[in-house]
Parts: C-alpha cells; sequence; structure tokens
C-alpha cells in the first residue's frame, strides 16, 4: 500500500488555564490518503477545529502543550522551523474557514490576495499573476472574473467570499485542502455550491480534502471517509458506507437522529442528544459520553472503551456495547417512530 | 372585530420599503429596499406558519411586521380580528404581551451585563406583573419549563452556552404568556444535535402554552418539521403556500424545487441518485428587483413571460397556492380547475395572466 498523505499519530493538545487543564484533543490518530476526502463531524468543542489547526501549526496560544506527531509525505511537521512551516503552508497545505474575513484583508482588492499569493511561491513574469488569478475566480464559479478581481472582500456576498477565499487557497495548488466548517454560516442553496465545488476540486485539482462540520448530512455527499469526534476523541471512524448505513456509536445514533430528514415521513419529534459535552477539564471517569448516552450501564462508568474494529475492516467505534446489543437498539435509538412501524 | 374563531393574524398586502439616504445636511432618499412587497396571508389559531427562503428575502422584515416593530409602508394587518397596522407604540403596548419575538443569535440578543432572573423577568416587570417574589417564582417555573434549573436565575449569559442561551431566549418570549411566537431563525446558529433539543423544546412548549408559532428559517428540512403549513418567501413576496407535506410532495414553483433539492440528505447512496439543482449565484439586490417573476434571472423554467409578468398567486387547492408561469407537478385538469386568488394577488401582479401551461423540460 502507498504510504498516506498525512498521517496524525496520538495527537494531543492542551492549553493551560485558570481553571486547570483543557484537554482539547485528547490522543488521536488517523490517516488521509492523497485525493481523499476525510470529514471530521462532531458537536462544537469537540476538537474538531484544534486538531486541524496543529496540522497546520496555527495555533498561537502560549499556553498550548503538544504531543504525538504529524507526518506529512514522510516529514514530521511538527519537528518543523517556522520558516519551514511556512513554505509547507504556502505550498502544499491550505485551510479555510468558516468566517472568510479571517483569511481576507479587507483593505486589499481580492485580485492583489491573490497575485500576492502566486507571487510568494512562484517565479510568475507581471501579467501572468493576474491571468492566473483571474482563472481561479473563475474556477470557483464568481461570475465576472474579469470586473470581480478588482473588488474588496466586503464588495462581495457571504458565499461569493467563501468562494475568493477557495480562490486564494487554491492558488499554491495545495495537495491537501482543510475546510473548517465553511457552510456553517451559509444558506443551504449556497451551501449546495460549496459542497458542488469542493467535490470538483477533488475531481479536477485531485487535492485530498479534510471537511469539519458539525452536520453529518454535509458530508454524507462528498466525504470518502468519515471520523466521529466526542470531547476530545475519536469515537467512531469508518467510510462513508459504513458510517451512514451501519453506525456503530451511540453518539453517532444521536447525530443522525438529530437531522429533520427530508427524504423520510416526518417523525413527531427528533431524537437530539440530550445535555451538553462534558468539561474537558474534568473528564468523567470511563466513556466520556456516559452522561448523555441513553444506553450507558455499569461498564461504562468504570471503564474507558478504547477504539478498536470489531464489525468491519477500517470501520472502529469507541464503545462498551456488543455488536448485537447495537444492532437491537440502534434504529429504536435513531428513529423511534419508524421502528416502531416496522 | 374580535373574532376569535377568524385567523390570529391576517396580514393584507403588506408593505415594508426601508429607504436609502444620502446628503450629509438634508437626508434625500435615493432608493429603497423593497423588503416586503405586498404580501398577503393568514396565521390560524395554533398553528405553525413556516417561512422559509434565503438570506434577503425578508423573512425577518416580513416576522417584524408582523409584530408592529416599525411602521409599515403599506398594507393591513390584523390580530386577533384587531387592526393593528397604524396602532401607536403606546397603542401597542398591551398587545406586546401576547406577541413575541424569538431571535437567531443567543450570543447578541441577551445582555451581557444581567443575570438570568432579570432577563427572564424583565418583561413582567415591564408589566407590572406581580411583586417582586411573585416574579422570582414564576421566572424560576419558565427556567424549568425550558429545560435549565432554578438555580440558574443568579447566572449570566456568557456563562451558558449556545444552545442553553437560546432556551433563556425562549423562556423570555414566554414569560408574558403570549399568544403568537415569532421564531425567527431560533436554531440556525446551533449544532444539528442542539437544533434538535430546542426544536423538540418549542413543540412541547406549543402543546404547554397553546402557542402558535411563525417559523422562520432557511432551511426545508428544519421548517417542514416545524410547520404545519409553509410559506415560501422570495425577494420580498410570498411565491408558495402550501400544506406542508403537501409543499415537499409537490413543489410548484421552481424556487421551492430548488430550496427543498439544496437541503442535504444524511444517506450516501440517495444523495448520489437525488437530482441536485443548484442554484446559480446569490438573491438579486431587492433595491431593484428583477421584473416580472423576480426570480426568472435564476430559474431554469423561465420564459420570455416571465420577464414581463409578475405571476399572480393561484389557487391550485388544499390550501396550495403559487405564483408561477410555468407550474410544476401539476397535470392539465388541476391547472384548468386553479383559480387565481385575487384578494392575496400582489396588486402588481397580472391576475389575468394564470398559467396555461404546465412547466417545459428545464433548460
Ligand atoms: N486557546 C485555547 N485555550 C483554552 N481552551 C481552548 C483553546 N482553544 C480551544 N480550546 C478548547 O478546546 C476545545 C476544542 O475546541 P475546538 O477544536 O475549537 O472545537 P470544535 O472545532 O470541534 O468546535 C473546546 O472546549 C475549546 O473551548
Ligand atoms: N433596517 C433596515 N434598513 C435597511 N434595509 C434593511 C433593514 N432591515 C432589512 N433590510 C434589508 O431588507 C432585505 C430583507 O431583509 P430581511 O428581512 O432581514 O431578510 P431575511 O430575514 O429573509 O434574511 C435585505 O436586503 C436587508 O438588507
Ligand atoms: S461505552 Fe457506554 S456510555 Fe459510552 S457510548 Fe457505549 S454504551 Fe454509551
Ligand atoms: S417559470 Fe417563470 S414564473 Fe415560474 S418561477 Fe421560473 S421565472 Fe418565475
Ligand atoms: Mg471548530
Ligand atoms: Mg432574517
Amino acid at each position: 500500500m502507498a504510504e498516506p498523505l498525512l498521517e496524525v499519530r496520538d495527537l494531543k493538545v492542551s492549553f493551560r488555564t485558570e481553571d486547570g487543564i483543557v484537554r482539547a484533543v485528547d490522543g488521536i490518530s488517523f490517516t488521509l490518503d492523497e485525493g481523499e476526502v476525510l470529514g471530521i463531524v462532531g458537536e462544537s468543542g469537540s476538537g474538531k477545529s484544534v486538531t486541524m489547526m496543529t496540522v497546520m501549526r496555527l495555533i498561537t496560544d502560549p499556553n498550548v502543550i503538544y504531543q504525538g506527531s504529524i507526518i506529512y509525505k514522510g516529514r514530521d511537521l511538527m519537528g518543523l522551523s517556522r520558516d519551514a512551516m511556512r513554505e509547507v503552508r504556502g505550498e502544499e497545505i491550505a485551510m479555510i474557514f468558516q468566517d472568510p474575513m479571517t483569511s481576507l484583508n479587507p483593505v486589499y482588492t481580492v485580485g492583489w490576495q491573490i497575485e500576492e499569493q502566486l507571487n510568494e511561491h512562484n517565479d510568475l513574469k507581471k501579467g501572468q499573476a493576474r491571468r492566473r488569478a483571474m482563472e481561479l475566480l473563475a474556477q470557483v464559479g464568481i461570475p465576472k472574473p474579469e470586473q470581480r478581481i478588482d473588488d474588496y472582500p466586503h464588495q462581495f456576498s457571504g458565499g461569493m467570499r467563501q468562494r475568493v477565499m477557495i480562490a486564494l487557497a487554491l492558488s499554491c495548488n495545495p495537495d491537501l485542502l482543510i475546510a473548517d466548517e465553511p457552510t456553517t454560516a451559509l444558506d443551504v442553496t449556497i451551501q449546495a455550491q460549496i459542497l458542488e465545488l469542493i467535490k470538483n476540486l477533488k475531481r479536477e485539482f485531485g487535492s485530498a480534502v479534510v471537511l469539519i462540520t458539525h452536520d453529518l448530512g454535509v458530508v454524507a455527499d462528498v466525504a470518502d471517509r468519515i471520523l466521529v469526534m466526542y470531547a476530545g476523541r475519536i469515537v467512531e471512524e469508518g467510510n462513508k458506507e459504513q458510517i451512514f448505513y451501519d453506525p456503530q456509536h451511540p453518539y453517532t445514533w444521536g447525530l443522525l437522529g438529530s437531522i429533520a430528514r427530508l427524504d423520510r415521513p416526518r417523525a413527531r419529534r427528533l431524537t437530539a442528544i440530550a445535555g451538553q459535552p462534558p468539561s474537558l477539564i474534568n473528564r468523567p471517569q470511563g466513556c466520556s459520553f456516559r452522561t448523555r448516552c441513553p444506553q450507558a450501564f455499569d461498564r461504562c462508568r468504570a471503564e474507558d472503551p478504547q477504539l478498536t474494529a470489531k464489525v468491519g475492516d477500517g470501520h472502529l467505534d469507541a464503545c462498551h456495547l456488543s455488536v448485537e446489543d447495537k444492532r437491537e437498539r440502534r434504529d429504536k435509538t435513531i428513529n423511534p417512530e419508524l421502528a416502531e412501524t416496522a | 372585530m374580535a373574532s376569535p374563531s377568524g385567523p390570529l393574524l391576517q396580514a393584507e398586502h403588506v408593505i415594508k420599503y426601508f429607504p436609502i439616504k444620502r446628503g450629509i445636511v438634508i437626508q434625500r432618499e435615493v432608493a429603497r429596499v423593497h423588503a416586503v412587497d405586498d404580501v398577503s396571508l393568514e396565521v390560524q389559531r395554533g398553528e405553525t406558519l413556516g417561512l422559509v427562503g434565503e438570506s434577503g428575502c425578508g423573512k425577518s422584515t416580513l416576522g417584524r411586521s408582523f409584530v408592529r416593530l416599525f411602521p409599515l409602508t403599506g398594507g393591513r394587518i390584523f390580530f386577533d380580528g384587531q387592526d393593528i397596522s397604524t396602532l401607536s407604540r403606546r397603542g401597542m403596548r398591551p398587545l406586546r404581551r401576547e406577541l413575541q419575538i424569538i431571535f437567531q443569535d443567543p450570543y447578541a440578543s441577551l445582555n451581557p451585563r444581567k443575570r438570568v432572573g432579570q432577563i427572564v423577568g424583565a418583561p413582567l416587570a415591564i408589566h407590572g406583573i406581580g411583586d417582586r417574589r411573585e416574579r422570582k417564582r414564576q421566572v424560576q417555573e419558565l427556567l424549568e419549563k425550558v429545560g435549565l434549573s432554578p438555580e440558574h436565575y443568579n447566572r449570566y449569559p456568557h456563562e451558558f452556552s449556545g444552545g442553553q442561551r437560546q432556551r433563556i431566549g425562549v423562556a423570555r418570549a414566554l414569560a408574558l404568556r403570549p399568544k403568537l411566537v415569532i421564531a425567527d431563525e431560533p436554531v440556525s446558529a446551533l449544532d444539528v444535535s442542539i437544533q434538535a433539543q430546542v426544536i423538540n423544546l418549542l413543540a412541547d412548549l406549543q402543546e404547554d402554552f397553546e402557542l402558535t408559532y411563525v417559523f422562520i428559517a432557511h432551511d426545508l428540512g428544519v421548517v417542514r418539521h416545524v410547520s404545519d403549513r409553509i410559506a415560501v418567501m422570495y425577494l420580498g413576496k410570498i411565491v408558495e403556500l402550501s400544506p406542508a407535506e403537501e409543499l415537499y410532495e409537490r413543489p410548484i414553483m421552481p424556487y421551492t424545487e430548488a430550496l427543498l433539492s439544496a437541503v442535504p440528505i444524511p444517506d450516501p447512496r440517495e444523495s448520489a441518485a437525488r437530482e441536485r439543482i443548484v442554484l446559480e449565484g446569490d438573491v438579486p439586490s431587492p433595491i431593484n428587483p428583477p421584473s416580472g417573476c423576480r426570480f426568472h434571472p435564476r430559474c431554469r423554467y423561465a420564459t420570455e413571460v416571465c420577464t414581463q409578468l409578475e405571476p399572480p398567486l393561484v389557487d391550485y387547492g388544499n390550501g396550495h397556492l403559487a405564483a408561477c408561469h410555468h407550474p410544476l407537478n401539476v397535470d392539465k385538469e388541476t391547472l384548468a380547475r386553479a383559480t387565481v386568488d385575487q384578494r392575496r394577488t400582489p396588486a402588481k401582479a397580472d391576475e389575468s395572466a394564470k398559467p396555461t401551461q404546465p412547466a417545459q423540460q428545464a433548460r
């Protein structure tokens, strides 16, 4: 088998705070192949952004503590100098965010910003950069790029600004694009446009993509493989078919049951997940999800479940329930009304 | 006239334009935002009316018009049979108890310097209900009803998560036992798992307090789940109005079809199999809305007539109305039976332009 593009090994990221140590990412490992689209799904605060910001080495908080390794194309990014890391960010890996204004500078035209980025990492003749910038804007679906290239970020709508940010990210021709909740603040119609664009990226540029979201629905169409995160850990991992048609972890069931689905008869109630994620300073003993898990039993309090494969190749989950128990309870949990009538 | 059997709220040709002014000494109106442009609809007692459309379509402005947060540019609004369209601020005061809004942003809508008890209790204090002791009791009871704890009375908003803050906002809206609650994107800013909690909570409270909701959102998945009827809005107009299930089974106006197709489906095979209509571009500016049918620049069925005539609202039976020259999902017979809804059709639309042909192949 070919070497993965990215391999994260036992990554731990904590922050020293007045209240104690926040274990934001608590020992996670995963790989990403070239050209693969990986979805990372979980509620706010589950450690999705911190994980990928750490990969990008973009965490600036001086109170951060790291452990583990991040191997990109055979090199450990944790050991790179700042300059070397800047080069990786300019030429290899790009990241886009929920709020495009974190990447765009309000005082320069979007064309200027893309050209600047192109010139920094390439040896381009005058005029070439501008032409390339225009091409990129066209590729991300901005109408009339020859006019819009001289506009400032505030002259674009939210969805169009997100496209500009993607054009900027693509200007370095990245092998890996990390998209952190790129559609969370957008209308569903604009979200559909951006997801279509991300799918095309994979097809046309062959870049690998990490797509972070709190909504499993968003990754159903675009992702090849999915990590489900809870309280700083991966609680389930599998390919798209495994996660959607044979989900193993009660947290994944809760995320699925929470969606108001257009493709199903209308449920009287949504399943929802009761309560809040736990404190990352004083993690509960045993399974971190047990305070909200309708399935919890004695063992869940005593013992921390490990992420292991039980049902299929590459399909891992961290839950004490037996495979049989899960099969029996799953449908009732995700959609009690459908299960009743079946 | 008070008519407890009629609709709880009735809007007749409601118009709200926002002036755009220029000039330093003398402000001159240079243009107008056509935020709500001749909308007529009813909200029935005890129902949830969903209001759906992309950002900038005028949903919030319509919701705020319903509770008269500002003067209207035109049209009339009846609440419980009473014409409230021209009531002064003072005249509105007694009605404030019955009409409440829940806002989208659980961070911006709560005063960070006030304690939860003060926030939720403020409407009671303003309306002089009960003494302090009694108000505290009522607030604590409300906190429990919305799934918080009475001990939260003395805490500050920043100590709560987004979902919990939204619960505080809900408690505040219910403090005066309103009849009508406008929920303006109450879950759009929340995680899906927390959205589900808040949606379930709103459903429980509707039963407990016998509430009528206008539920605003841009996501038809959520709107279909909560609504009895749905009104689809585009650039200040109601373009389709229908019972919730029917809208989803049989959208007539192409904009509705596109909105439905944009909702992600958490099923990879079905998601891959379904036809996705990706709407191009953004909603055009409501300062100079497109001529004819306002959706025509983005519509894949548009023809010449769409650019020239504003389509009337046509009643296809079963309370299903749509404004489109080339309706989808209707056969010849249904079309022949359909009639123009004279009362709800905007004044500028062409009442004689009832569609004669179902939609042709999409271009
Ligand atoms: N600089 C920081 N200092 C302290 N805690 C932090 C810091 N950055 C993130 N956290 C905490 O780490 C956890 C994970 O955050 P994050 O990765 O942003 O979650 P997600 O992206 O899944 O919403 C959260 O509880 C967050 O409050
Ligand atoms: N107070 C205001 N002044 C000027 N324009 C406004 C004001 N409120 C809303 N608008 C404009 O009216 C249009 C409709 O806005 P809104 O009702 O908020 O739409 P929605 O809630 O559907 O996103 C938008 O173009 C918006 O910019
Ligand atoms: S280990 Fe126990 S508490 Fe944790 S998810 Fe499984 S059943 Fe629930
Ligand atoms: S077919 Fe014509 S009238 Fe109907 S939505 Fe499209 S543009 Fe509007
Ligand atoms: Mg995040
Ligand atoms: Mg709004």
